[in-house]
């Protein structure tokens, strides 16, 4: 029986030929991630054994504060304080200060630090965003991120994986932001639980790299351990302008095993929206009849990058928001933003009527930057929907992409972005 | 191990954005974060848990982020053990690894109503319904497993063991 790119990935990092699904296994890690909410806490419990100056490899460890960075308040300055102590003492080379930060999940694969066939732990559940680039990554908690880093090593259940082949060519509109949500639709928000979710087919490879780190980012949302790519001409022309150090192409054998196979004809597929209050509450956006929106976010690890900029700004040129609706617009990282400005997209946006943000995870989990008050509605291209997630407990949020989200801006409903686009025609 | 308790229970996909909402994560002190356990789920949680109760979740218990936060002011809310038809995977390995007791087992989960009387052996993989007088039985953890939750956490289990080691 052969093996899934996940199985081998694993089998390198502790240094076997084969691993077997449900085998445990303790792993060496390429890079152990943390941010502002969580590395504190496992920074405590390093402090609890006096192992706070014990880093493993201090090129192996990366900090970001970009939750509630810049400072929200006192005490989550305070947290962030924490962080950039421990990073200074033990002198990690990966510590992004304010100014140089995104948000992390956008910020490692961009400095080229996350390469193919790497494997990944980050004390944040979207960690997973990597297997776009054929890489092993997996949310953990703050103690084993605490652990990772002393010890270069974590355990590790071995997945059984599940394929979703996606064949046929993408309808305008559509992204690899609908096709996670569709899937999830389809299989629910624990559809993949505890498994490696292994995406391919052609329209899969027809999408921008931007594109596939949705997809892999969102496989949590199914509930899944991680999400993975096979590596091909666009990944390998990615990480070659930024990989800081060698890697390897790892790719599933034609005969390993899966426990579910799904095949989607994307041809049918039209722009999807995930209804409140779970990632699988799915519909096509034609079917949503006058629901009105206070809010509309473009960013995060989801959707913050530059394929999703230039689709918001395709919607948003010449338009402009509607009276009662908020746009906020955050470029994921310093250089998306950068190159946003230069590309003219941040004028478009201004233009418009957008508010643009340093790049931060804000919004997305009701931090900072837009949060929602006692009854108001949001669409944002953020990755979930729960109860309170933006804000108020009776707020809402509906997930889209960016494209949707943008018309539905200028609406102040959500609606199609033919709806926006042709009337600008 | 063995817990007793009165079970609260919950539905499917409680996330941990209801167990401890984002806008308390700047807060550092656990017993100060326990007081907004659940909020957003059940207001009422805070008042009418007692010391020793069993939470009781359907399917995905603790889907969502990664914050060690849920797990911890479950803890510090002095629930003894979490029981659920299936867990989300990141908080199934922070509960252990912050000595948070939990089991699987959805024919249990299937009967049990609020208030019921509960005992659980994370040991045997064995619950109890007192009140309903039905027994079942679910998967066991391996020793490891049980030794790091009997330590109270991975840190102090790795801890000990790298004393030991010296």
């Amino acid at each position: 029986m052969g093996m899934t790119i996940t199985q081998k990935i694993i089998a390198a990092h502790v240094g076997k030929s084969v691993v077997e699904p449900g085998e445990l296994v303790l792993v060496e890690v390429d890079m152990a991630l943390g941010n502002d909410i969580t590395a504190p806490v496992a920074i405590k419990e390093l402090k609890k054994i006096g192992a706070q100056k014990k880093v493993f490899d201090k090129g192996k460890i990366a900090l970001v504060p970009d939750h509630f960075a810049p400072n929200k308040d006192i005490c989550s300055a305070n947290l962030c304080k924490v962080m950039r102590e421990f990073a200074y003492e033990n002198n990690i080379e990966n510590y992004f200060e304010v100014g140089q930060m995104g948000i992390e999940h956008a910020l490692l694969p961009e400095k080229g630090l996350v390469v193919p066939g790497d494997l990944v732990i980050g004390a944040d559940s979207h960690t997973c965003t990597y297997g776009a680039l054929g890489a092993f990554s997996t949310g953990v908690g703050s103690t084993d991120l605490a652990a990772a880093i002393i010890t270069g090593q974590v355990w590790l259940k071995v997945p059984e994986s599940i394929k979703i082949i996606y064949k046929g060519k993408l309808k305008r509109w559509v992204t690899g932001k609908d096709l996670i949500l569709y899937t999830i639709g389809q299989i629910g928000v624990d559809g993949a639980l505890y498994k490696a979710m292994e995406f391919s087919g052609e329209a899969v490879k027809a999408l921008s790299i931007d594109e596939r780190f949705t997809m892999a980012n969102m496989a949590v949302e199914a509930g899944a351990k991680n999400g993975i790519m096979e590596i091909d001409k666009k990944t390998v022309e990615y990480v070659d302008k930024r990989a800081k150090k060698p890697y390897t192409i790892y790719n599933s054998d034609e005969d390993a095993a899966y426990t579910n196979v799904y095949e989607y004809d994307v041809k049918t597929i039209e722009p999807q929206v995930a209804l409140p209050h779970l990632p699988e509450n799915v519909v096509p956006v034609r079917d949503i009849e006058n629901i009105t929106i206070d809010q509309a976010v473009i960013g995060s690890c989801t959707n913050g990058r530059m394929k999703d900029l230039r689709d918001a700004a395709v919607v948003l040129k010449g338009n402009k928001v509607h009276p009662y609706t908020r746009l906020i617009i955050i470029p994921a990282t310093q250089s998306i933003y950068l190159q946003a400005l230069k590309e003219g997209l941040i004028e478009i946006f201004i233009e418009a009527g957008a508010v643009i943000s340093t790049p931060t995870c804000g919004p997305c989990l009701g931090g900072h930057m837009g949060v929602l008050a006692k009854g108001e509605r949001a669409i944002a291209t953020t990755n979930r929907n729960f109860v309170g997630r933006m804000g108020h407990v009776e707020s809402e949020v509906y997930l889209s992409n960016p494209s949707v989200a943008a018309a539905s801006a200028v609406k102040g409903r959500i609606v199609h972005p033919e709806e926006v686009v042709v009337s600008a025609i | 191990m063995l817990y007793k308790g009165k079970a609260i229970t919950y539905g499917d996909n409680v996330d941990t954005d209801v167990i401890i909402p984002a806008r308390y994560l700047n807060i550092d002190d656990p017993e100060e974060l326990a007081k907004h356990c659940m909020e957003d789920l059940d207001e009422n949680f805070i008042n009418k848990k007692t010391k020793g109760d069993i939470i009781v979740g359907g399917k995905n218990f603790g889907c969502g982020s990664s914050r060690e936060h849920a797990p911890i002011v479950i803890k510090v809310s002095g629930i003894s053990c979490v029981i659920a038809s299936s867990f989300a995977r990141i908080f199934y390995r922070n509960a252990i690894n912050i000595g948070l007791p939990i089991l699987e087992c959805p024919e249990a989960i299937d009967d049990v109503d609020e208030g019921d009387i509960l005992e659980v052996d994370i040991e045997q993989g064995a619950i109890q319904n007192i009140t309903k007088n039905k027994r079942y039985k679910a998967q066991g953890f391996p020793p490891f497993i049980i030794e790091i939750i009997k330590k109270g956490g991975l840190m102090n289990y790795a801890a000990e063991r790298a004393g030991s080691i010296e």
